[in-house]
């Protein structure tokens, strides 16, 4: 029998179809991280691929941004129930970085400066659903919203967006990654109300 | 389905006032699984029509059975934290689970005799008292420091609790930080949280301690910053933000 919390009346936002269960529309960016915000300057960023045979490449700045860029526009849900609507991003699309290499693994651990790391099939960060963003609104991407350089996957929770970028290893196995590891969903889809194991 | 992934049906066992506006509800969650100083749990409500909002918050004492306890500041505009601060009494029902997040919480259980520091900005304070009140029940227990930063001394949340146990010989270390308004007779002028307050023997970088920082997200930057400044290391600061 549902729990019905008295004197509880909500406030029934125009969520249609655009805002997945549980989640409430924000005109703010929370910033949610679990350490300090690290700051790297661009002369000392890079963004390492390695295959799941160890092959790695690397780009330093000057390579990522002579990379042809897109301006992804795209709704973000965060796990913590926020959604923000039309945020607008540049960066270079991860099909851009794995051009030429053997497609051998199933899986991507996405790494970041700080120790960060989330898991995510490499389906999902290909075709054009995922990028390296490095300006948020037309500026430079702040170091507290993951500036110089962050993952942008929108259609999965928020902590897939890695902050902080700094690398990518491709895996034969789905190796959690670091909230994953600490009870939240392997995959997180926010229609599916993915948030924690179990949901 | 996993533990964290359960709702469980919460009864509103108590409430006390905190502030002039804020409250602590304590709740009676038959089947709680337990849970670690600074993990937090989602609230459920349920309107008669069957509509449901849900939210997350900190909770602010130890894992006691099916006592939980949650502190909450009433936002402008906000659907959930006016009801929970203002509407709510003993006896209603609502729905929780969880407990949620394993990173910013401390175990005075698991041996490590580091000091620790904890550094809250408002309302940020309640899950670094869910670790001070743990302290408390813990054979030897580390040195801890709280560092509580408030715009003015009607702000501060379990300030009769916090002054007695920082009377207790043992005790943890309580100090307050006012940013507007300073209680009579204070010698250091109401302004933002600074080095120098930060700044304690026993607590210092080279003591090692481990940090905890919750609080506003420009609060957190700051404080955040600045402990990386004097040398702690990143990775022994542990940060919870919120908006």
């Amino acid at each position: 029998m549902a729990v019905i919390s008295r004197g509880f009346h909500g406030r029934r936002g125009p969520g249609g179809d655009r805002l997945p269960p549980g989640q409430y529309v924000t005109e703010d960016f929370p910033v949610l991280s679990a350490g300090p915000t690290p700051h790297i300057p661009h002369d000392r960023w890079s963004f390492t691929l390695t295959t799941a045979a160890g092959e790695k490449r690397t780009w330093d700045w000057d390579a990522l941004m002579s990379l042809p860029s897109e301006t992804p526009q795209a709704d973000i849900h965060c796990v913590t129930r926020w959604s923000k609507y039309d945020t607008r991003w540049r960066g270079v699309p991860v099909d851009a970085f794995l051009e030429g290499v053997d497609p051998d693994g199933t899986y991507v651990l996405v790494t970041s400066y700080g120790g960060y790391s989330t898991d995510l099939p490499l389906a999902d960060v290909t075709g054009g659903r995922a990028w390296i963003v490095h300006e948020y609104d037309g500026a430079p991407l702040p170091p507290e919203h993951g500036g110089p350089a962050r993952m942008l996957v929108p259609h999965l929770y928020f902590w897939k967006s890695a902050k902080w970028v700094n690398g990518m290893r491709l895996t034969r196995t789905d190796e959690p990654g670091f909230w994953e590891q600490l009870g939240y969903h392997a995959y997180g889809d926010p229609w599916r109300e993915q948030r924690v194991q179990g949901d | 389905m996993r533990a964290p992934a359960l709702w469980r049906v919460a009864v509103v066992a108590e409430v006390r006032q905190e502030t002039a506006d804020a409250r602590t509800l304590v709740l009676a969650a038959d089947g709680w699984p337990g849970h670690l100083a600074g993990q937090h749990v989602d609230l459920r409500l349920t309107a008669e029509d069957g509509y449901q909002a849900v939210r997350s918050y900190s909770l602010c004492a130890p894992a006691d059975g099916a006592r939980l306890e949650v502190s909450v500041q009433p936002v402008a505009d906000g659907e959930v934290s006016p009801y929970l601060a203002g509407e709510v009494r003993p006896g209603d029902e609502l729905e929780v689970r969880g407990p949620l997040g394993g990173w910013f919480v401390w175990d005075p259980a698991d041996g490590v005799p580091d000091p620790v520091l904890l550094v809250g900005g408002g309302s940020g304070v309640a899950p670094l008292m869910a670790m001070v009140r743990a302290r408390q029940g813990a054979p030897a227990p580390a040195p801890l420091r709280l560092l509580h930063s408030v715009r003015a001394p009607d702000q501060r949340w379990y300030a009769a609790e916090l002054d007695r146990l920082a009377a207790e010989p043992a005790g943890p270390v309580v100090d307050t930080v006012y940013t507007r308004r300073a209680p009579p007779g204070a010698v250091r002028p109401p302004g933002r949280l600074t080095l120098p307050d930060l700044e304690r023997p026993g607590w210092r970088a080279q003591d090692a301690p481990r940090c905890f920082v919750c609080g506003p997200t420009a609060f957190v930057e700051a404080v955040s910053g600045l402990l990386v400044e004097v040398g702690h290391p990143p990775d022994r600061i542990r940060t919870e933000r919120f908006g």
